[in-house]
């Protein structure tokens, strides 16, 4: 285990590597970053103390090396709008996005694979082909409309949840529910085929002639082999979550990271642009390293491989 | 010797190509979906024909004017009007051009540098496929919303730009699947006959490997399609999409929700023509995907 542990992390560092390259290009896509790091109306003595300070007149390898050697600090410079350390900022506003993130993903957990299940359960009746056709049109619906729609039924029309902000547990029910919608079709969607692989597999049925009851060969035989696709699904969709925050977060007004980004990309303060980047990018690795020890926890043949 | 090479290779391709569309005309999802694309495309292609206005025609007279089946509606405005006094409906229909063509190109590009990248490293294995997969999880890592808005952000949002940027976001998922594709058939006889025969390795690929993985990439593009059409409608609502006056879906939606407690239409209709196109997408990619399945049973 600790051989297959290790081997996963040496193949992490390449990735890491890479993401470090791709954040420190963005604001070099368009040339000189002092465009992007200053406002328009900076003189030319400001910009040229600018590239000094910040080591713009060196040779790109040394500013890289740099930029790495900071990011690894946590240091992307200070934020352009509020003038303090942009990570600072991104880390005020993560334990809101870290509810919102973990609040969607229980519920497509907790709906999710237990519609697939009892969608292939009951494979070709109206339960089965209502699952398909919620998840079909799921995954068909923009999360920004479907949650302008629930603002406009729940918020407006029935009054029942706040619209937007962040405090009480109210505020937390749309935008969880709309940031979630996409993930529990997947994952239902994800889970009945799975599913529908193991029923027909040998192992059940010698475990229903051994005469257990239809509920432990359902939950308990079928649904553990089933799972690690599922479990694949769902550390690949920890990068659509977390795009799917940025979105979310602009709609209800919700006070994270997401938010914060997009303001961000809107007054140009790149310094925080690059830090929410690379955070987000890192996480997403470091989620499915996890998943990948989870497999190997799960499924013995996949360490010894 | 070309034509007794491509002569019965045609006529198999041919009799594929009658197969799967006759398989496809026999599903009722097909025909309704089918339908309703073709309706967008002609919307796209002549938006002047159908829409009843002109989609920039501004007036304060007619501003946030419910649908004409309602209470309150002018009769001409099916749709209603947005916070301009512009017609929804006539929007909505000039707006299909921009999703669709933005859509189509982004996927154009995604599949050509997914082809590009995923044939060569199933093709040449070794060192090559070691560097393209690190490539692909290295930009799979991040959240493709953010850093495409982060890009658009950088280098402005024009059309052009934004055809790259969301056709550069999709290579990796397309290189993956045609990388497995070419690997399951890079090892099959007709590849090592081809080969034996001198055939080199471009020749091999354009014209072996190619015809033989092309059904993976064509279900896996409409769906990309459909992917496509959610992010560049997600761009437009961000304001990072086309820029106004110019109608998008995902702008007229952004647009409508400031009024959304006076005037739920005006984001209600661009988001369901949204769904409409993603779902006749989504549906025709499964149901293509199945036609092209040898192993299903299609009686």
């Amino acid at each position: 285990m600790l051989r297959y542990f290790i081997r996963r992390l040496v193949l992490t560092i390449p990735v890491a590597i890479g993401i470090l390259v791709i954040s420190f290009m963005l604001t070099r896509l368009s040339g000189d970053p002092t465009d992007l790091l200053l406002p328009p109306d900076a003189t030319d003595s400001a910009r040229e103390a600018f590239r000094r300070n910040y080591g713009l007149d060196q040779p790109l390898l040394t500013q890289f090396g740099s930029f790495v050697v900071n990011a690894m600090r946590g240091d992307f410079g200070d934020s352009l709008r509020f003038h303090e350390p942009a990570m600072s900022l991104v880390m005020d506003r993560m334990g809101a996005t870290l509810e919102l993130a973990v609040a969607a993903m229980a519920l497509a957990i907790l709906i999710g694979i237990p519609t697939g299940v009892v969608a292939a359960y009951k494979r070709n009746t109206p339960v089965d082909i209502s699952v398909r056709g919620i998840s079909l049109l799921g995954q068909a619906m923009p999360s920004f409309y479907l949650g302008i729609l629930s603002i406009i039924v729940f918020s407006v029309w029935l009054g029942w949840f706040p619209s937007s902000g962040r405090g009480t547990w109210w505020h937390l029910v749309l935008p969880a529910i709309t940031l979630s919608f996409q993930l529990v079709a997947l994952i239902a969607r994800v889970t009945r085929s799975c599913m529908l692989d193991v029923l027909g597999q040998d192992y059940i049925r010698t475990a229903r002639a051994k005469g257990l009851g239809e509920s432990r060969v359902v939950w308990l035989h079928a649904l553990r082999n089933a799972f690690i696709p599922v479990l694949t699904v769902l550390g690949l969709q920890v990068g659509f979550l977390l795009g799917g925050v940025v979105v979310i977060e602009t709609v209800f007004s919700w006070p994270g990271v997401g938010r914060l980004a997009v303001q961000a990309i809107y007054a140009r303060d790149f310094p925080v642009v690059q830090a929410v980047v690379l955070l987000f990018a890192m996480i997403f690795v470091f989620v499915n390293l996890i998943v990948d020890l989870l497999y190997a926890a799960i499924d013995p043949r996949i360490r010894y491989s | 010797m070309t034509d007794t090479v491509n002569g019965p290779e045609r006529a198999v391709r041919k009799s594929q190509f009658h197969l799967v569309t006759t398989r496809l005309r026999r599903k009722k999802p097909v025909l309704v979906c089918g339908t309703l694309l073709i309706i967008a495309i002609i919307c796209a292609l002549v938006p002047g024909m159908f829409a009843p206005h002109d989609p920039y025609e501004q007036s304060l007279l007619l501003r946030l004017k419910p649908p004409s089946f309602m209470d309150g509606g002018r009769e001409g405005y099916f749709l209603g009007t947005d916070h301009l006094g512009r017609d929804t409906l006539s929007r909505i229909i000039y707006g299909a051009r921009i999703t669709l063509l933005v859509s189509l190109l982004a996927v154009a590009v995604s599949t050509i540098a997914g082809i590009a990248a995923g044939v060569a490293a199933g093709f040449y294995g070794g060192r090559i496929d070691s560097v393209i997969l690190r490539l692909i999880d290295m930009q799979l890592a991040f959240p493709v919303i953010l850093l495409v808005i982060a890009v658009v952000a950088v280098v402005g949002p024009s059309l052009t730009n934004l055809i790259i940027i969301m056709g550069l976001s999709g290579w990796p998922r397309m290189a993956r699947i045609v990388r497995g594709a070419v690997l399951s058939v890079r090892g099959l006889e007709y590849v090592d006959a081809a080969r034996a025969i001198g055939a080199g390795s471009w020749r091999i690929m354009a014209y072996h490997i190619m015809p033989n993985i092309l059904s993976a990439i064509i279900v896996y593009a409409s769906f990309e399609l459909a992917r496509m059409i959610l992010l560049e409608a997600t761009l437009s609502f961000l304001g990072l999409g086309v820029q106004p006056p110019t109608p998008t879906w995902g702008g007229m939606i952004s647009d409508g929700r400031n009024y959304i407690s006076l005037a739920w239409w005006v984001a209600f209709f661009p988001g369901l023509a949204i769904g409409i196109i993603i779902l006749t997408f989504n549906i025709l990619g499964d149901e293509l995907r199945d036609a092209l399945d040898p192993q299903l049973n299609h009686e």
